[in-house]
């Protein structure tokens, strides 16, 4: 297992500008964290950081005792992401980039299942440059479970998505946090999040102003 | 060698003396050491400057008026004593480009990459100086303003590789950014140099020797001390030039410099 | 052998995004076919043509290789599959000589599609021998999709990419260019001092070191 998720004392900027800024929070195995804040608020940021897409600037991360960016090889396996972009090839059919994908990481996967997972069709030929946007999420979703990975990473994962697509997602992420999975999914929606996450970290302008319990959160809490 | 055997040892002499004055800069600029107190009112290659720019107004008047005229080419081979030094001096400005890009790759200091763009951007002024020169020369010589000769064609090609290292530079916003891909593109530049001069000389010397009129064409041995007086004096310049570049390079990346990083706060609100 | 099981996977996926769009990598064909006449209708005196056919065939492939470079990385950022490869366990020179391999095929395709057409435009019988001039063109092709492959990754990312490409890589090819059409020049010539066979040899060192330090290079490049 990968072990406890220190984030410590992390700052990060963009050119001049810091984006985050003394970042302090550990996460333990298996523990489901919501990433509240307002657009800009650092997020992305902080998704991007654990996910060994953006380097820290300051101060550390490290995933059972180990620095992330310095072992950054090895555990991109055990990472999985889903962002913004849905790291697809829009000129293959879903099932061909779940096997490209599969063949290129040397994963093992049942992709017809998979892609009846997220309820879509496996024997669909067309592209996914054909698809609607929730489609190209769903297709994005089954291509992160590819993994089994045990640090889960999400940013914005309702955007675009129907309340069955939702309802979806937060069957997936749930089985995921069941096989010991840790979870961290950045949004502006806690409501939708508090299914899932018992923890949550607030950033506000880089800073994180709440660090603890969704249950010390205000019920109509809104980043709208 | 076309200029004949003593511009062999003359160039390595120079080189040699050129590398170590530039090993200086490289050190001291690099890796920041500063003698505590300030030993001159101003920076240390100012004065330099001046004297090269003596040196150059005096060599390039030995060179057009002491010097006799050359055997075979008559006056126009005083071109010679500013167009050997210009090509020397524009092969160490790039050897230091590509030398600063490893040292930036491998260690990743800023301050390599400030190295790079001064050296690139004035090995890119010195090799302009060169082709003017080369073509000045080649048009009594040859009868042309442009030659496929092997040394000609991959400068030409060497500066425009070049100019290709500046121009991504000037289009790359983020520092940490350029400052990778123009070392990679300056090594490869490097790389492709010596590779340009061989497949350029196999290239036309299977048809016509023109480089060959030029053979023996060497200035007298008692005259080669200008040839290296002037070699000094572009060598002086051209730190001067580097320097200065670098310093301004310097107060670039300083203005890109990060903002302070705002300290932590007390979080308000903070549960277990 | 990792490497060369992910080089593999790479390449299976490049080749079957191509053979998707292969409308578009038809295109770089008939780009490379119009640079030919182009060079034709430019030159005064239809009995040089014979001539100047090597060097032709290699001023349409390095125009056309400039094009099928931007398409190649087009694809990759469209929807962030750059991203979704650095962040996947991949080895970055797996993805190059995927990639790299991958370009090199198109343009050797583009090259055995466009040879008969020149010998018949430019009047240039093949004097010399057959598996010799195709070593030429896979050499050839090899060493501009080398360099053209980082550099496009870099270019891909910069604003303006269209005119950097070509300022970076023409003068970086120019001697395996020169070689290349000397080579193809007097295999089509016939060739009776033997001079062809250094040619290749030197496009074939020109190979050699783009292909190992490209490779080295692009890790730094596609971290960053």
């Amino acid at each position: 297992m990968l072990g406890p998720v220190r984030i410590e004392d992390v700052s990060r900027r963009y050119g001049r500008r810091w984006a985050l800024i003394h970042v302090d929070v550990e996460i333990r195995p298996g523990e489901a964290w919501m990433l509240l804040g307002h657009n800009g608020s650092g997020k992305s940021t902080l998704i991007g950081c654990l996910s060994t897409a953006l380097r820290v600037h300051e101060g550390r991360i490290t995933m059972g005792g180990r620095e992330l960016w310095e072992h950054r090889q090895d555990l991109r396996g055990r990472i999985a992401v889903l962002g913004h972009k849905p790291h697809l090839y829009d000129d293959l059919s879903a099932a061909e980039n779940l096997s490209v994908w599969a063949g290129l990481g040397g994963l093992e996967a049942d992709i017809p299942g998979l892609l009846r997972r997220v309820g879509l069709d496996p024997e669909r030929r067309d592209p996914v440059r054909m698809f609607s946007a929730g489609m190209r999420r769903r297709a994005a979703l089954a291509r992160m479970l590819l993994k089994q990975p045990e640090l889960v990473l999400l940013d914005e994962p309702f955007t675009a998505l129907d309340p069955a697509g939702r309802e979806l997602l937060v069957g997936v992420v749930r089985s995921l946090r069941d096989a010991g999975a840790t979870i961290v999914m950045a949004t502006h929606l806690p409501q939708a999040a508090r299914a899932v996450c018992e923890h949550a970290l607030i950033l506000e302008q880089g800073r994180p102003i709440y660090t603890g319990s969704v249950d010390g959160l205000p019920q109509d809490l809104a980043f709208e | 060698m076309v200029y004949g055997r003593w511009t062999i040892s003359g160039g390595m002499i120079t080189i040699a003396i050129g590398l170590l004055g530039l090993l200086y800069l490289l050190v001291v600029g690099a890796l920041g050491l500063r003698p505590s107190r300030p030993v001159l009112p101003v920076a240390w290659e100012q004065p330099m400057g001046l004297v090269g720019l003596v040196l150059f107004v005096i060599g390039n008047a030995l060179g057009l008026f002491y010097a006799p005229a050359e055997r075979f080419m008559g006056e126009t081979g005083r071109i010679l004593y500013v167009h050997v030094p210009a090509a020397w001096l524009t092969m160490v400005c790039f050897l230091v480009a590509a030398t600063a890009a490893l040292g930036f790759l491998f260690s990743g200091k800023r301050h390599w990459d400030s190295v790079v763009e001064s050296a690139c951007e004035v090995g890119v002024v010195e090799g302009v100086l060169l082709l003017i020169l080369g073509s000045i020369f080649a048009r009594p010589t040859w009868g042309v303003w442009w030659s496929w000769d092997p040394r000609l064609t991959s400068s030409a090609v060497m500066m425009l590789s070049f100019v290709g290292v500046l121009l991504l530079r000037g289009i790359v916003r983020d520092p940490d950014r350029r400052a990778t891909w123009s070392a990679v593109a300056t090594i490869l530049a490097g790389v492709n140099v010596p590779v340009t001069y061989m497949s350029v000389k196999w290239w036309r010397s299977l048809h016509q020797i023109q480089s060959e009129t030029m053979k023996g064409s060497a200035i007298d041995g008692s005259m080669r001390w200008i040839l290296y007086f002037n070699t000094f004096a572009f060598l002086f310049v051209s730190v001067w030039f580097l320097a200065r570049r670098y310093r301004l390079a310097e107060a670039r990346a300083e203005a890109e410099m990060p903002e302070p990083l705002p300290p932590a706060v007390p979080r308000p609100g903070v549960t277990a | 052998m990792r490497t060369l099981r992910q080089t593999a996977q790479m390449l299976r996926k490049e080749l079957l995004t191509e053979w998707r769009q292969r409308s578009r990598v038809s295109g770089i064909f008939w780009f490379a076919l119009a640079t030919v006449l182009m060079v034709a209708f430019s030159t005064p005196e239809s009995t040089i043509l014979p001539r100047i056919a090597g060097g032709t065939l290699w001023l349409g492939l390095l125009l056309a290789s400039t094009r099928s470079l931007d398409q190649s990385y087009a694809v990759e950022h469209e929807h962030g599959a750059m991203e979704g490869l650095l962040l996947w366990p991949v080895e970055p020179v797996a993805v190059f000589y995927g990639k790299a391999l991958a370009n090199t095929a198109v343009l050797v395709g583009v090259a055995l599609a466009l040879l008969p057409l020149l010998v018949g435009i430019y009047d240039a019988p093949i004097h010399g021998s057959l598996p010799m001039l195709f070593l030429t063109v896979l050499l050839g092709c090899g060493a501009l999709a080398a360099p053209g492959t980082l550099y496009g990754l870099i270019t891909s990312q910069a604003r303006g990419s269209s005119v950097l490409l070509p300022l970076l890589l023409f003068p970086l090819v120019v001697p395996a260019l020169l070689a290349v059409s000397n080579a193809t020049t007097k295999i089509f010539e016939g060739d009776p001092m033997n001079q062809a066979p250094s040619w290749i040899a030197l496009v074939a060192a020109f190979d050699a070191v783009h292909w190992s330090l490209s490779a080295v290079l692009y890790g730094r490049i596609q971290e960053d």
